[in-house]
């Protein structure tokens, strides 16, 4: 099928990592990348970029599965970086109170604030990726919809992520199946057509994959309407797990690092780690 | 089943809209000759979908959809994105009701309201929400982030007035207009 190797989603295994309720997996994914986003200590944001490489290896992962997500985020990144710099190169002066000039060029002086400042960024959006992905790739869908509500969303929430995971796949392939259609019809989608051809064509795929999903959602929610969905206040989970001792371990080391975070707070006075005072 | 909230309609209509949003957001991003700048056909269907089944649907699926595609896509998702696509989805849905497209009519009137509601509606997710999330959350400079909050205003306001009025239209013409039956005499 099309591309469909560049969507993420479970792949089964035996690892460690796979042994652990879903639950515990989604506290410390979320902990950790909350840990990173209020963070911009370094010192941290290595420590948490070890740490998520060394699960990785962990989990037994390969490099094959994940190259081409790698790849696109890294092109992001650097594409982002960049943005930052042009539009703002002494942003890194004014956090860092200090000012030590690389390379002189007018409004693109470079300042080792600056390159710190960038680098922090760049730790900070890969460092919890490595996690995240793991999470994706070990964590069964109706699993992780349960552990949503065991966090407490409430469970019809947690339904419909669990039937928007469930359904990607077949909206996926009716997108093709429709797409294969149109372009037997002689409708041109790839690069080679002009710009209002191209939406043209893309509209003629997306009208009747709109129009027959609002048909399945009609036939799905009477079906579940059949099965009183919803008239009760809770519902149990076909696949919940109970928790064992690794799972409480685990989701203590993640109320740590959060823990961590707080205090590296206190001691930089802010988010930021200042190593040029 | 009216104490908690959302019906069992809603239920799947955010499930399928999350999915329906996660693949149009990975194959329909249209490269313009503008660099860095994607027509998202994706915005459009959040539109549709908002208008048909409202506020609290167009959050929901403005959220799970884009923090899915993200996840899915990337590894990683930007919530301050993400929570300005959901208040998208949001301020659009709260003009359903003025919309009526159930009952099969999108005239010029309808055009009109569904345009300024999204043009407000942009303005507030991509000048106002995003922007101000990157700052906190990341700490980005202030003039990089709102440059490209009003690149989206512009790029997703001008996408969802043409592509999204046709789908609302469409959509209406398949419902059956009302009073359109009458009896026999």
């Amino acid at each position: 099928m099309h591309d469909e190797s560049q969507i993420l989603g479970y792949q089964p295994g035996n690892s460690f990592i796979y042994q652990l309720n879903a639950t515990t997996k989604l506290v410390f994914m979320l902990l950790v990348s909350i840990a990173c986003m209020i963070t911009y200590d370094t010192r941290f944001l290595i420590a948490i970029c070890v740490l998520s490489i060394f699960l990785f290896k962990e989990a037994k992962i390969k490099w094959s599965q994940i190259s081409f997500i790698v790849k696109l985020i890294v092109a992001f990144m650097i594409l982002n970086l960049i943005f930052v710099f042009i539009f703002q190169p002494s942003y890194g002066e004014s956090i860092y109170y200090s000012k030590s000039i690389l390379i002189h060029a007018g409004y693109f002086t470079l300042t080792l604030q600056e390159v710190f400042y960038l680098f922090n960024l760049f730790l900070k959006y890969v460092c919890s990726i490595p996690i995240v992905l793991l999470f994706l790739l070990t964590t069964n869908p109706s699993q992780f919809a349960a552990s949503l509500n065991k966090i407490g969303i409430s469970y019809k929430i947690s339904y419909a992520v669990s039937l928007a995971l469930r359904y990607i796949p077949d909206i996926q392939n009716s997108y093709w199946d429709i797409s294969a259609a149109q372009q037997a019809r002689g409708i041109e989608l790839s690069k080679k057509a002009s710009l209002g051809k191209r939406i043209k064509g893309t509209l003629n795929i997306i009208m009747p994959l709109i129009f027959s999903s609002l048909e399945r959602i009609d036939a799905i929610s009477t079906a579940m309407q059949l099965r009183r969905f919803g008239s009760k206040k809770k519902r149990t989970w076909y696949v919940t797990q109970s928790f064992k001792k690794e799972d409480y371990l685990v989701m203590i080391a993640a109320v740590i690092l959060v823990l961590i975070v707080i205090v590296l707070w206190q001691l930089n006075h802010g988010r930021f780690y200042n190593p040029f005072i | 089943m009216k104490n908690t909230g959302l019906s069992v309609k809603n239920v799947v209509a955010i499930g399928i809209g999350s999915a329906i949003y996660v693949i149009l957001a990975r194959f329909t991003s249209i490269p313009t000759p503008i660099p860095n700048t994607n027509i998202e056909l994706v915005f459009p269907f959040l539109a549709l979908f908002a208008a048909i089944y409202g506020a609290k649907v167009g959050f929901i699926v403005g959220f799970i959809g884009h923090a899915l595609s993200d996840f899915i896509m990337y590894g990683q998702t930007w919530w301050s994105w993400v929570l300005a696509t959901a208040i998208l989805g949001w301020i659009i849905g709260l003009a359903a009701k003025q919309l009526d497209l159930k009952n099969g009519i999108f005239g010029l009137k309808q055009t009109i309201i569904f345009n300024i509601v999204q043009i407000i509606a942009n303005i507030i997710a991509w000048v106002v929400v995003a922007p101000i999330g990157d700052i906190i959350i990341y700490s980005e400079p202030a003039n990089k982030v709102f440059v490209q909050g009003i690149s989206a205003t512009l790029s997703n306001g001008l996408t969802i007035m043409i592509v999204g009025t046709l789908l609302l239209k469409a959509y209406a013409d398949t419902k059956i207009k009302k009073g359109s039956l009458r009896k026999e005499d």
